[in-house]
């Protein structure tokens, strides 16, 4: 009897439930945007937080409701931003991948510590505590931020600097943002003529510090055809709209700062 | 009316859920990592704790009491808590977007807090009033987020120093909690 009456009461319970769920969901009924579901489906979700928003699902909802643009996801691409475009109903336009390029070439032969910091071993509280870690008060610290915030194991710290490894880095940004030095700068995939330097002291400085620093001296400004390559602040940076990646510049750059590091065996790849 | 007080304060401090009667490790150990997600949590379940523990006492002393199904409490406060929760989440998400948005994944978690139903079959255990069962599900809860706040600003001073490399990450935190616990002893010996 007890038994029958158990389930007698658990069903009407579970009925009772149900019903109430199913009219507080229609009560309380909250439009959501389809093409946001969709959209979400598309971004790769990592919730690497590289877009500026504070994950994939609030990138998504940015995106539907016009916030974002559909090539917002820098980790996604062309690809994601073709399928996101498809679904917003617009076009795309074209998202050119970038990858991260750490600026300093101050490996352990080329450049030394100074002082014995002996705190924790994070370039951030290195760099906090303010002691000069490295001679060149530039350069990487070696101690790998980047490496710990990278979350596709693309940056790895190897003789005393940063290096990406450009075939993982799927150029997010997060070993830029975790650079208390600012090293580490994000530049277009298909480029590689790089300068490989951050140091802004005046030449005689650099040499004191470092072998393979910019002195400044503003040979490949004078070698560039493009008007690409400019020393400001004793450092040569390039600006990539105008660079043809000729080489020149590397060529003739008397402290071998500006290197090719991918198509060193390859020259017929540079124009 | 001082034995109230004293109800909620023995549930909170005293017999701590978490450090006390281990109930809701789960969610102790899980979202610890930052004061902020945890002070969310602590929202969510205090709000959460107390609804339910109202309606489990309604429940029990005029359904399952009275037709002498004392035995079914446990499944039929499950079916109960996790229904209500669906319910606080699907009010929330309508009237209150922003607190929906600040609990986020928090308030489904709570369904499976086992918590939740430590405190409602605890009441019944209890012989506890309608009134009684309220402040000690509100009790609880408070203790719950005391506990779960201290947590985590234990783990993000930690989190700063430099631990040996076997006891880093979920070892570490274990001790915390463990230490934590005998430290709630304490209150045990508190009089009124």
């Amino acid at each position: 009897m007890i038994i029958l009456l158990t389930t007698l009461v658990i069903t009407i319970v579970g009925i009772v439930v149900g019903y109430g769920l199913v009219y507080t969901g229609k009560k309380f009924y909250v439009e959501v945007d389809e093409r946001e579901t969709a959209v979400r489906e598309c971004l790769p979700g990592n919730n690497c937080g590289a877009c500026g928003f504070a994950g994939c699902d609030a990138m998504a909802a940015a995106i539907v409701s016009g916030q974002a643009p559909v090539n917002g996801c820098p980790v996604g691409g062309a690809p994601v931003a073709a399928k996101v475009a498809e679904i917003m109903g617009t076009t795309a336009g074209d998202v050119e991948r970038k990858v991260a390029f750490v600026q300093c070439k101050g490996t352990c032969d080329v450049t030394h510590n100074q002082g014995n910091y002996v705190g924790i071993q994070d370039c951030r509280s290195a760099v906090l505590a303010g002691i000069p870690v490295t001679e060149c008060g530039f350069g990487c610290l070696g101690f790998g931020s980047c490496v710990t915030a990278c979350p596709h194991d693309a940056i790895h710290v190897i003789n005393g600097v940063a290096v990406v490894n450009r075939m993982k880095c799927v150029g997010c940004g997060l070993c830029a943002k975790a650079c208390p030095r600012g090293l580490i700068d994000l530049v277009p995939a298909d480029k590689h003529v790089f300068v490989q330097c951050s140091n802004r002291d005046k030449g005689p400085l650099v040499k004191k510090v470092c072998t393979a620093g910019c002195i400044g001296c503003g040979m490949c400004q004078r070698q560039c055809e493009h008007d690409a390559i400019h020393v400001d602040n004793n450092l040569a940076r390039i600006t990539y709209e105008n660079c043809i990646q000729c080489g020149k510049c590397a060529e003739k750059c008397p402290a071998k700062v500006i290197t090719l590091p991918f198509v060193r065996n390859k020259p017929e790849a540079s124009v | 009316m001082k034995s109230l007080i004293l109800i909620v304060i023995t549930s909170a401090l005293i017999n701590n859920v978490v450090l006390n009667q281990f109930l809701g490790i789960c969610s102790f150990l899980g979202v610890s990592k930052q004061i902020k997600a945890s002070a969310s949590l602590g929202v969510a379940v205090i709000f959460v704790i107390t609804i339910a523990s109202a309606v489990a006492s309604l429940l029990y002393d005029y359904i399952l009491a009275p037709l002498g199904m004392d035995f079914m409490k446990t499944i039929v406060f499950i079916l109960v808590i996790a229904a209500l929760v669906q319910i606080v989440e699907m009010f929330l998400k309508k009237t209150s977007p922003a607190i929906y948005k600040a609990l986020g994944i928090f308030l489904p978690l709570i369904t499976t807090n086992c918590a939740v139903l430590g405190v409602a079959l605890t009441n019944v255990q209890n012989g506890y009033n309608f009134i009684q069962s309220v402040l000690c599900g509100f009790g609880t809860a408070v203790g719950y987020t005391i506990a779960i706040v201290l947590l985590a600003s234990i783990r993000s001073r930690i989190h700063e120093e430099d631990i040996p490399a076997p006891l880093r990450g979920a070892p570490i935190v274990l001790i915390s909690a463990a230490l934590m616990s005998i430290a709630f002893m304490g209150f045990s010996s508190l009089n009124f």
